[in-house]
């Protein structure tokens, strides 16, 4: 009787033994956040399944952004401002790059496209490498965060205009622009990052930001072509003080906008040329706004 | 009193029984029981992802770990450059396993005794050892120097402590912002896409990939193992998402040994292209090719009545290296690489001609006594073949598939084969042709590794592997012209760690 008792717990401890990994492993990937796991995501012709996202979250992004996708992973407390950005809290809803006005809901597209090309000056990389199937999955996860997507539906994207050519007149007209809508106060007059408010500049959560500066080499966060920074100031970055200047400047003047901030940034440019040539002189911040 | 000291002897055994199951039950608990899981720490401590974002399981890469090592250690996101990191950040990491195997032999020729003494009479048997045990030591340092300049550091040792440069390398990255213009110069890996440094199994045989070291019975040319590290500059290419992969690197052909000491004036070249497939839910697909042509010394000056002057190699002669490789996966858990290799020596090598300095892997020599009695053989002027020799060929192929049931835990498994096409013959089997299948290997690995916990600042993996090869022809024989098989294998469990 002993002994069959001893063997019986010799077998127990072995089965346990093989099968506590497994269930380990099992209660990790079976990882749920309420009822949202049947959020969908449709990029092109693909449909994102956010349940089939949980092991490539849970291996590529659970690091910063937990597994709550709060933005409390276990790397967050080391990606302190200025020098580093915190992880986004996608329970909120809340983000920065998108096509659709500020205040609303990012397109799936818009998600798909913030993987894809990651955030420079941050620890996002690019998750190209990724297949599309796996980052439109991903998409479908990172909306299953956020109640306000079983609630509100995505924006509808901002029409921009075809790009008109680059003239110098254009430029000047941009500087106009950077001048009347104050873009110096945070940016500075040589698009620097220091202007007199970049100091004090915080996102909505109360967590210091800096300013973009056009001229250190690196690509705004958003994209780098024309459209992408016309697209950043007409939509502005939600979460963060960079407001909306959709009701502020016209599509026309947008483009000249563009075409000025193209003169601060050191990639070479037809824009920084023309401004060479020009010699254009930066906005005087201490003039009335008028003669700025 | 019999009786009694049975039942107590019994009863210490079902104790020391339930003792030692509590105990393997403790063990699974608290190496289960961790924090949710994580390669190198040190890029994962730099990037604050954890190791699973670069690895399928450490160290094999995915293809953003892939991407990653593409882009020069770099994500290209910005904050690459050294400055960008805390000042205390120190890009190094250490790498050893303990381990528990078991190792059987299936053939060994053994002195027999009679009363005692040694009698001069021979047996063959095998040799089971077990045991607790080390592997050796690395320490890997790498990252960049500046933005689109990286490198790369590996002090190793073996077992005992003894090191050498595993990999020392400087890389310009991304030349004129194109990721098609990458260069490296130093000691590396060469180009391959199931790379044997960051290879899943530990065991003896299990732990190299046998179709990157084949060499036939008999043959001297130890400079086309694909394997191993290379001295060399490479170029490389990738698109921007590293669906397409091409390099080429011309590599000194002394199979990475040091101090121009083996056929310093030889060289040999290295390609591999491959392309990568989207396709849809079954994952991202890669199919490629590699080829390794090259050619190396035969013969060596010699001094001091035929002892080799080391970097004296001349007499080159060819050999070459080629195969395709496919990457394969079946959703996100069933993974499948296939390499195949096609070899070929010039008929010299198929003599044993070519390492004629015995190399102890680090630039030294082991090779201190004049030809013929202490070095492989040696071209020296008016030597001819043997009749009947011929240039060596074979073909060989390696699938390793991998169950991935989490980032936490892998199943592996690997078949490799490696089968003569054409003998050397000549002096190989003493003056008459060798048997077609004389060294071909056999061999398959199972195994799996559990990752208790997963972070971006440390690794551990409770390793468990088993290996088995079979070797053709090369085993021991009392009976002369007969030959007789190899069978080992090995049983291994392991922690294998790094921080």
């Amino acid at each position: 009787m002993r002994t069959t008792l001893q063997k019986w717990t010799l077998l127990f401890s072995s089965a346990v033994l093989l099968a506590l990994p497994a269930a380990s492993s099992a209660q990790l990937s079976t990882y749920d956040i309420g009822t949202r796991l049947g959020a969908e995501s449709h990029v092109g012709n693909l449909t994102g399944h956010a349940k089939d996202a949980a092991l490539p979250y849970r291996r590529y992004c659970v690091g910063c952004h937990g597994p709550l996708g709060d933005g409390n992973g276990e790397n967050a407390p080391y990606m302190q401002p200025p020098m580093y950005q915190q992880p986004r809290d996608f329970q909120l809803g809340i983000f920065k790059c998108r096509s659709t006005p500020t205040g609303t809901l990012p397109t799936d597209q818009d998600l798909y496209d913030a993987i894809t090309r990651g955030f420079d000056r941050t620890n996002m990389p690019q998750w190209n490498a990724l297949s599309k199937q796996e980052r439109t999955d991903l998409v479908a996860w990172v909306k299953h965060f956020s109640p306000r997507w079983a609630n509100e539906k995505p924006g509808t994207p901002i029409t921009i205009p075809p790009e008109p050519e680059v003239t110098a007149e254009r430029i000047k007209a941009g500087r106009d622009v950077f001048a009347r809508v104050q873009c110096w106060k945070c940016h500075g007059v040589q698009g620097m990052a220091n202007g007199p408010s970049a100091s004090t500049l915080q996102d909505d959560l109360g967590r210091p930001i800096a300013p973009f500066n056009f001229t250190d080499g690196t690509r705004p966060k958003c994209g780098d072509t024309d459209q992408d920074i016309y697209r950043i100031f007409m939509t502005g970055l939600d979460g963060t003080p960079m407001p909306s200047f959709a009701d502020n400047i016209k599509p026309d003047e947008a483009w000249d906008l563009v075409f000025y901030l193209r003169t601060f940034m050191a990639q070479k440019s037809k824009e920084k040329e023309i401004a060479k040539g020009l010699g254009l002189k930066p906005v005087d911040p201490n003039a009335p706004v008028a003669q700025q | 009193m019999q009786v009694l000291s049975r039942f107590h002897l019994r009863k210490v055994f079902h104790s020391a029984t339930s003792l030692f199951s509590l105990a393997l039950v403790l063990a699974s608990v608290v190496l289960t029981c961790g924090e949710p899981a994580n390669a190198l720490p040190a890029f994962a401590r730099k990037y604050g992802l954890r190791c699973s974002a670069c690895h399928e399981s450490w160290p094999m890469l995915n293809y953003f770990g892939q991407k990653f090592k593409d882009n020069g250690y770099q994500l290209m996101n910005d904050r690459d450059a050294p400055i960008w990191q805390n000042p205390s950040y120190w890009p190094v990491v250490f790498r050893i396993t303990p381990i528990w195997h078991r190792v059987s032999t299936g053939k060994v020729q053994v002195d027999t005794y009679t009363g005692g003494a040694l009698d001069g009479g021979q047996a063959i048997q095998r040799i089971t050892s077990s045991g607790f045990d080390l592997s050796g030591l690395d320490f890997h340092t790498g990252g960049t120097l500046e933005k689109n300049i990286s490198f790369y550091l590996l002090p190793s040792s073996d077992s005992t402590g003894a090191f050498h440069f595993e990999q020392v390398f400087v890389r310009f990255d991304n030349i004129a912002h194109s990721p098609w213009l990458n260069f490296k110069l130093g000691r590396f890996e060469l180009d391959n896409l199931l790379s044997e440094k960051r290879i899943l199994t530990l065991t003896g045989n299990g732990g190299i990939y046998q179709t990157y070291h084949f060499m036939p019975q008999g043959d001297g040319n130890i400079f086309g193992q694909i394997g191993d590290n290379q001295l060399g500059m490479e170029y490389m290419g990738h698109s921007v998402d590293d669906r397409t992969r091409v390099s080429a690197a011309l590599v000194s052909s002394s199979d990475g040994n040091v101090g121009l000491t083996t056929t310093a004036n030889a060289y040999t070249g290295f390609v591999a292209a491959s392309q990568a497939f989207d396709t849809g839910k079954l994952g991202v697909q890669r199919l490629g090719f590699y080829a390794m042509v090259g050619e190396a010394s035969t013969y060596y000056l010699t001094s001091g009545g035929g002892i080799p002057i080391l970097g004296s190699g001349i007499g080159n002669k060819g050999f070459s290296r080629e195969g395709f490789v496919g990457q394969f996966y079946f959703g996100p858990h069933v993974g499948l690489t296939v390499v195949t290799q096609h070899g070929s020596d010039n008929v010299w090598f198929g003599q044993g001609y070519g390492n004629a300095e015995a190399t102890d892997g680090n630039g030294g020599t082991t090779c201190t006594t004049p030809i013929p009695n202490g070095c492989p053989v040696n071209n020296v002027p008016g030597t001819t073949l043997a009749a009947g020799s011929q240039a060596p060929s074979w073909n060989g192929v390696t699938a390793e598939g991998h169950y991935i049931y989490s980032p936490q835990l892998i199943f592996i498994g690997r078949y490799e084969a490696e089968r003569m096409s054409q003998q050397a013959n000549g002096n190989i089997c003493g003056g008459v042709a060798c048997p077609s299948n004389l060294g071909n290997i056999s061999t398959y690995t199972i195994g799996f590794r559990y990752n208790p916990f997963m972070t971006s600042r440390a690794g551990l993996a409770w390793h468990n592997e088993y290996n088995w090869l079979h070797q053709d022809g090369t085993g021991p024989s009392l009976t002369p012209g007969v030959l007789t098989n190899i069978n080992t294998g090995e049983i291994l469990m392991g922690l294998d760690f790094d921080f």
